[in-house]
């Protein structure tokens, strides 16, 4: 099996007075899409955002394809081609859809090839070109944030929670792409609540619950073992759906 | 594939490459009441004014502080919403603006008495260009030394901009001494264009023309430029743009430059529009000045514009028709505008 693609450490990292991180270790691995699951407050998104250097870590360690970028800035670590979308989509309201996707292609104006083929995924994207991104709706807002990450090839992708509070039409919409997106053999690093759509992406995943990951394996096995879902998620799979 | 909204199918039919939406489609409009307010306010003013004559002095002498207090402004306002830093030593930038114009002026005062538009623009134009430079540069010095360690920390912000100003105030006085500078205008800009009746006074005119192109070239550069993208970005969310892989340090201190050094350019200005240059000049538009920021949305540059407009006409007509009460009039605007919209006249969608 090739090297993982990301790894932590022991990553620890404190918000305020607030321990969060306690030790986290883990690994992403090349070409594929792993799930970050666990309750909320176990710390995904602290998770992710230690990760893309919002928030540093207070110690261990997060090597990304042999560098170790723990104390790296955000822009350096974007750079390398990571990119990430937050919880709240972090869309510019006030810029055009056109606007939010140059603005993510650092290359230059996006490659018009590669347009097509996201518009192929979010069609609506396409319509609402010129629209204000803040007018468009909670499922438009996800898609803009998801074509924003990969409107230029990336070798990382960092997503948390795409599917909150969207109808199910729209989550089947994300599904079908993050399925198309797969076969890019782009690395993907996904925190998901939504364990129908966790269960039929995830290659591999990782469970975390208060601060540290309680669980790592292939998604197939916990999809599987009803108990060892019970055990770690509280839930069995079946019931979240 | 499920969209929402439009269907594949529906897309499909557009050639492909075409990005152009459909004519049934919303479209991003342009809020254009709080922008009819300045001709609705000129408007009103007019019967109260009692001739057309004193009406239109006073309408172009309202655009003309307008103008004036938009150059001032507008930095700020950038400053605040791209940095979220209020910064109390911005009065200093446009005292130090007016100060190094006045010296420069001075020099050449010669070429100012004359009566000939070029040899005054050979003055006035390097008097404001060193006014830019120099507030640029103390501009630079301010963000490195003292808003960068304070960044983040608004308690910090507000004692430490509040010390800067002081500091640059006194240090004002070392160097230029503690009485007022008169300051004459050009020789070509004195007196009025009459037209009948109607007296308008040429560096009224110069004021609003200069207004006008700084607005525009503000405009460009914030609409027209992958820079100004950026700007407009990073007033929203600017821990987003960085995880876009772009260094947000670098744009806050190029904007934080720019914002001084048009703070210079406005207290050259309104210098040359008082005739006379003091320590005090700064501080005495700050009120003014964050009147129209709060006025038009923080971090907003076209309601920084519509705000400057209507603090300057209120100003004046009231000044004129009720001159007690003109030092609260710009107060209670601001008052009644944030009764009306709270986040000001355009609010900027921010994280």
């Amino acid at each position: 099996m090739s090297e993982p693609l990301l790894k932590l450490a022991g990553v620890n990292t404190h918000i305020g007075h607030y321990h969060i991180l306690q030790g986290v270790d883990f690994a992403v691995p090349r070409g594929e899409l792993t799930m970050l699951l666990g309750r909320n407050g176990a710390g995904k998104t602290t998770t992710l955002r230690t990760i893309m250097g919002l928030w540093t870590a207070s110690a261990g360690s997060v090597e990304f394809d042999g560098h170790d970028i723990t104390r790296w800035q955000t822009p350096n670590i974007a750079r390398l081609g990571i990119a990430y979308v937050p919880e709240s989509m972090g869309i510019f309201a006030g810029l055009s859809v056109q606007e939010n996707l140059t603005l993510a292609s650092r290359g230059g104006p996006p490659d018009e090839s590669r347009l097509d083929w996201i518009f192929r995924f979010f069609p609506a994207l396409k319509k609402f070109w010129f629209l204000p991104a803040g007018l468009l709706s909670g499922g438009q807002k996800q898609m803009l944030a998801i074509s924003r990450a990969i409107v230029e090839p990336r070798r990382l992708l960092l997503i948390d929670e795409p599917t909150k509070g969207l109808a199910p039409s729209i989550i089947n919409n994300l599904i079908e792409a993050f399925t198309e997106l797969k076969k890019t053999d782009t690395t993907i690093l996904l925190v998901e609540q939504n364990f129908h759509a966790a269960r039929s992406l995830g290659d591999a995943v990782a469970v975390m619950d208060s601060g540290r990951i309680v669980h790592t394996g292939r998604m197939a096995e916990l999809a599987a073992d009803e108990e060892l879902q019970k055990k770690l998620l509280g839930l069995s799979l079946d019931l979240h759906q | 594939m499920t969209a929402t909204g439009p269907t594949p199918a529906a897309v499909a039919t557009t050639e492909a490459g075409d990005r152009r939406p459909e004519a049934r489609l919303p479209e991003a409009r342009l809020d254009k009441i709080p922008l009819l307010l300045v001709p609705v306010l000129a408007l009103l003013a007019l019967p109260l004014t009692g001739s057309a004559s004193t009406w239109v002095t006073l309408t172009v002498a309202g655009l003309a502080m307008g103008m004036m207090i938009f150059m001032m402004a507008s930095g700020l306002t950038l400053v605040f919403g791209l940095m979220d830093v209020m910064n109390f030593a911005h009065a200093a930038f446009i005292s130090v603006g007016a100060y190094v114009a006045a010296s420069v002026l001075l020099r050449f005062s010669g070429w100012m008495q004359e009566d000939n538009f070029l040899l005054n623009m050979a003055a006035v134009i390097p008097a404001v260009l060193a006014a830019m430079l120099v507030t640029g540069i103390l501009g630079w010095f301010f963000e490195r030394v003292i808003i960068m360690p304070v960044y983040g920390q608004h308690l910090k912000q507000i004692l430490i901009t509040m010390g800067g100003l002081i500091v640059a105030e006194q240090l004002i006085v070392v160097i230029w001494g503690p009485d007022m500078i008169p300051l004459a205008k050009p020789e070509t800009l004195r007196g009025s264009y009459l037209l009948g009746e109607v007296a308008i006074e040429k560096y009224r005119v110069l004021a609003v023309v200069a207004g006008l192109l700084v607005f525009g070239a503000m405009f460009v550069v914030l609409n027209r430029t992958r820079i100004g993208l950026l700007i407009r970005a990073g007033v929203e969310d600017g821990e987003m743009v960085e995880s876009l892989g772009y260094r947000i340090r670098r744009l806050f201190i190029a904007v934080f430059v720019a914002g001084a050094a048009l703070a210079g350019l406005g207290g050259a200005m309104w210098g040359m529009y008082q005739e006379s240059v003091s320590v005090a000049i700064g501080g005495q538009m700050m009120v003014l000045i964050f009147i129209v920021i709060i006025i038009g949305g923080l971090g907003s540059v076209g309601g920084c514009f519509v705000g400057a407009l209507l603090v300057g006409l209120l100003a004046n007509y009231v000044g004129y028709l009720a001159p007690k009460i003109a030092l609260g009039s710009n107060i209670l605007l601001m008052v009644a505008i944030l009764l009306w919209r709270p986040q000001g006249l355009y609010p900027v969608a921010k994280k």
